[in-house]
């Protein structure tokens, strides 16, 4: 029988999948181009969605072929293309090795709370929020556990190895600054990381069938699907090997019966029969409904940790708001209306409603200009990626995060589209300036800024000055990076709520000098 | 010993074979190559003309070759300006194809190892491949390095400095035998211009401390502890307006111009005039001068001038 095969199969296209998206988010390198990275990510569901409705085209239509697959399959996209599924499978793999008598037993859907997880969601999306889409699409949890914890640990790996290979003089692997690391926007990773190696270390995949939207999403589309996991009741000793091993605890051998609706099609039961009566058969049969569910304590335990643990996250949010800084000059503090979205999200309006903060842009962004935010954008924009000019600034020259972005938050740009797309507009606060407060040259802001939107003109004897043309700013935040003046910039970029278009700089043509004697 | 200390720190006590290589090249920081200037024939090479190939051939020539630079089996340290993530037709950074040559006449000249690096200001991997520089020293056999670390950067004393007392270097410059400064003449918004000891902020890790604390000063001060043994600016392509980044190409004017010398100061000086400057009109070079660490009076120096 080839469906004992099954099991090895989805191992090997679950690990394709898994390994691949982890690469991908850990490369800190920039190896992996673009269009290798579109294709990696084409199947993941969410952002396949919201891509499909950012730009209704063949290019997005992954969870189209999710769907089908799991018309005629089931919910093979949990075993095989979800990188937090195959994540929770290693860890109860672990978890079978540590806790050797570990088996898995038949338990009840929790209805009431996978219908509140997938129903939920929508609604700040009708108001235009995907906050919660954000904290419970799983491969963007997996994005960010990879993201903000693996990469991290990858560079480390990484500038060991570089500082032991530079004592030999070899300089062939170069270290990776990694200085950006912040408690506040890596909690809810690390909370989540917790909570997933819990959950599926005890429980297997009870995640994916009670809080996942997407689990339950495929859940009820299974219902109808052509293939089901079958047990066959003519054949059927109820030794109860198959249920020893269902991560889903989704068969019930007491009415011989599989809820498909949680089956992640793992294929772990089929092998273990001896009378080979649990696998896939075409369905047939006539549909009873029964009704099994009655509200039960672990329930209720389930929803009050839940509240807890949501509160908790929020009350911690709220306590590490921005301490001040201390200011000796008497600078003028920078207040900044809005944040900076990145070129191609087009308006605050349109990334933050399409953004599920995966953090594939953190990872691709050369210059790590682009930082998960914390509460930049306010609380429901929390993780979703913002430029932050203190980490450093935009390359003029780059446009990649509109190349990864599995979304269609940052729509692809074109080098020269990008080089007049405005994001945000220069600020200038003299009274702050070097050149004023101290009368040394500078020119910092200047030297760094590509179009001359900040040039310096002179000022008092030998000295130049910054002077703004904010038409010709692209918003990059080359000049507020670089501005030595602390805590409190002189020169900074205020985001544009709606990104404009910048005037393109021009100088003429300077003309060639002949010198036909040295001049000295 | 600041340098041992810090290995101490930064290595962990199980890596004593890393330690143990590291405090043997510690000899190199104090071996004494130096020629002495009177050696040279001239102060001061300017030519102008040709390609910046051609130029540099026959105005290393002219200064008795590579080879009283380079000795067998030295390493040397190559050091252009690579700021900038920008085409070389723009001029802001240093032109690949001299940087290629200079690294092709080290190696013949017998050098074991020549390195090239740069702290650069734009995202150092777009820099390096852009500029054509990483290019153009693989092709000549140099080791292009990354200059974005800062465990690579170690602590030093300037002695002679009013403002700027330390600042932290990068290794390969404390431990090469031959330092090869190659800067790129070009306008700056601050500095006024920048050549030879502007070009030097690509060897420190504090850098923007300079711009908060009177960057003219610090540029002229950090002159008086570090001397390359050679300097030659590129003149080629000149970045004449919003240096030193530069808008579009029409910035820049092709001047075919090159200056060779082993004193920073005289060389900003002349360059500056190439420029179309007086050397008074930037000021870390009255700076410098005042402070003793080369001349900017070039009526006094023996100045071999090459027209191809």
């Amino acid at each position: 029988m080839f469906q004992k095969y099954l099991k090895l199969f989805r191992i090997f296209v679950s690990l394709v999948f898994v390994v691949s998206i982890s690469l991908l988010f850990i490369d800190f390198r920039g190896i992996i181009p673009a269009s290798v990275s579109d294709i990696i990510i084409y199947l993941q569901f969410i952002p396949s969605i919201i891509k499909f409705i950012n730009i209704l085209g063949f290019a997005a239509i992954g969870f189209l072929i999710i769907i089908i697959l799991n018309l005629l399959f089931g919910r093979v996209y949990c075993s095989t293309v979800c990188p937090l599924g195959v994540l929770q499978d290693v860890i109860s793999f672990m978890a079978k090795r540590i806790r050797k008598k570990k088996k898995y037993k038949f338990a009840r859907a929790h209805n009431v709370l996978r219908y509140v997880f997938l129903i939920l969601p929508l609604i700040p999306l009708i108001f235009g929020s995907i906050f919660l889409i954000n904290l419970l699409d799983p491969y963007s949890n997996f994005g960010r556990i990879s993201s903000d914890l693996l990469r991290p640990s990858a560079i480390g790996i990484n500038n060991l190895v570089s500082i032991l290979l530079e004592k030999l003089n070899i300089y062939s692997v170069h270290q990776v600054d990694y200085q950006h690391f912040k408690l506040t926007t890596t909690l809810f990773p690390i909370a989540f990381t917790g909570f997933i190696i819990w959950i599926s270390f005890y429980h297997g995949r009870l995640f994916c069938n009670t809080v996942c939207p997407v689990g339950t999403l495929l859940g009820l589309l299974s219902r109808i699907s052509i293939l089901k996991i079958r047990i066959n009741p003519s054949t059927c000793t109820k030794c109860g090997k198959c249920i020893a091993v269902c991560k889903a605890n989704c068969i019930n051998i007491k009415k011989l019966d599989v809820d498909f609706s949680r089956c992640i099609a793992c294929y772990n039961c089929i092998k273990p029969c001896p009378e080979d009566a649990i696998k896939y058969q075409l369905d047939m049969r006539k549909k009873t409904k029964t009704r099994e569910e009655t509200i039960d304590t672990d329930k209720r335990e389930f929803v009050a940790k839940s509240v807890i643990y949501a509160l908790g996250l929020f009350g911690l949010t709220k306590l590490a708001k921005s301490q001040p800084a201390n200011n000796e000059k008497k600078l003028i503090p920078v207040e900044k209306e809005n944040p900076v979205s990145p070129p191609g999200s087009g308006s605050l309006r349109h990334y933050n409603n399409n953004c599920t903060a995966c953090h594939l842009c953190v990872t691709a962004c050369p210059t790590k200009v682009l930082q998960p935010s914390f509460l930049e954008f306010g609380f429901t924009g929390m993780m979703q990626p913002f430029m932050d000019y203190k980490t450093n600034y935009c390359n003029f020259e780059c446009t990649i995060c509109g190349d990864v972005c599995p979304t269609g938050a940052i729509l692809p740009l074109t080098v020269e589209e990008k080089k007049l797309t405005q994001i945000g507009r220069v600020h200038f606060i003299m009274k702050n300036c070097i050149v004023y407060t101290d009368r040394t040259a500078c020119g910092s802001c200047s030297e760094h800024c590509p179009t001359q939107a900040v040039s310096m003109v002179p000022y008092i004897e030998d000295l130049t000055i910054p002077f703004i043309n904010p038409p010709t700013c692209v918003g990059c935040g080359a000049c507020e990076y670089a501005c030595p003046v602390e805590p409190h910039k002189a020169i900074y970029v205020e985001g544009n709520s709606i990104h404009q278009p910048a005037e393109k700089p021009y100088f003429e043509k300077l003309e060639v000098e002949d010198q036909e004697e040295f001049p000295f | 010993m600041k340098r041992r200390e810090f290995i101490k720190k930064s290595v962990g006590a199980g890596v004593v074979a890393g330690t143990a290589i590291s405090v043997l090249n510690n000899e190199s920081l104090f071996a004494i190559n130096k020629y002495k200037s009177d050696d040279l024939p001239y102060d001061l090479v300017a030519i102008k003309g040709g390609g910046p190939e051609a130029m540099f051939d026959k105005a290393i020539a002219s200064l008795g070759g590579m080879s009283k630079f380079v000795r067998k089996n030295q390493t040397v340290v190559v050091k252009p300006n690579i700021g900038w993530d920008s085409t070389p037709e723009r001029a802001a950074n240093t032109n690949p194809n001299l940087v290629g040559r200079i690294v092709e006449h080290c190696i013949m000249a017998g050098a074991k190892d020549v390195y090239v690096v740069d702290h650069t200001c734009n995202e150092w991997t777009r820099c390096y491949r852009n500029s054509g520089i990483e290019d153009a020293v693989k092709k000549a056999g140099g080791k292009i390095v990354a200059g974005n670390s800062s465990g690579n950067y170690h602590p030093v004393e300037i002695k002679g400095g009013k403002v700027l007392k330390n600042a932290r270097v990068h290794e390969l410059i404390l431990e090469s035998d031959v330092f090869i400064n190659v800067p790129t003449l070009k306008s700056h918004g601050g500095a006024r211009l920048s050549i030879c000891m502007k070009n030097l902020m690509g060897i420190v890790w504090n850098r923007s401390w300079w711009h908060a604390n009177d960057l003219q000063q610090c540029i002229a001060d950090f002159s008086t502890y570090i001397k390359p043994d050679l300097n030659v600016v590129d003149a080629y392509r000149v970045l004449k307006r919003n240096g030193p980044r530069g808008v579009s190409v029409n910035d820049v004017v092709t001047m075919k111009y090159q200056v060779l010398g082993t004193d920073m100061v005289a060389a900003d000086a002349a360059s500056t005039k190439i420029f179309g400057l007086r050397p008074e009109e930037v000021r870390h070079i009255t700076l410098a001068h005042e402070l003793g660490s080369g001349t900017k009076n070039l009526d006094k120096l023996k100045i071999n001038r090459i027209t191809i």
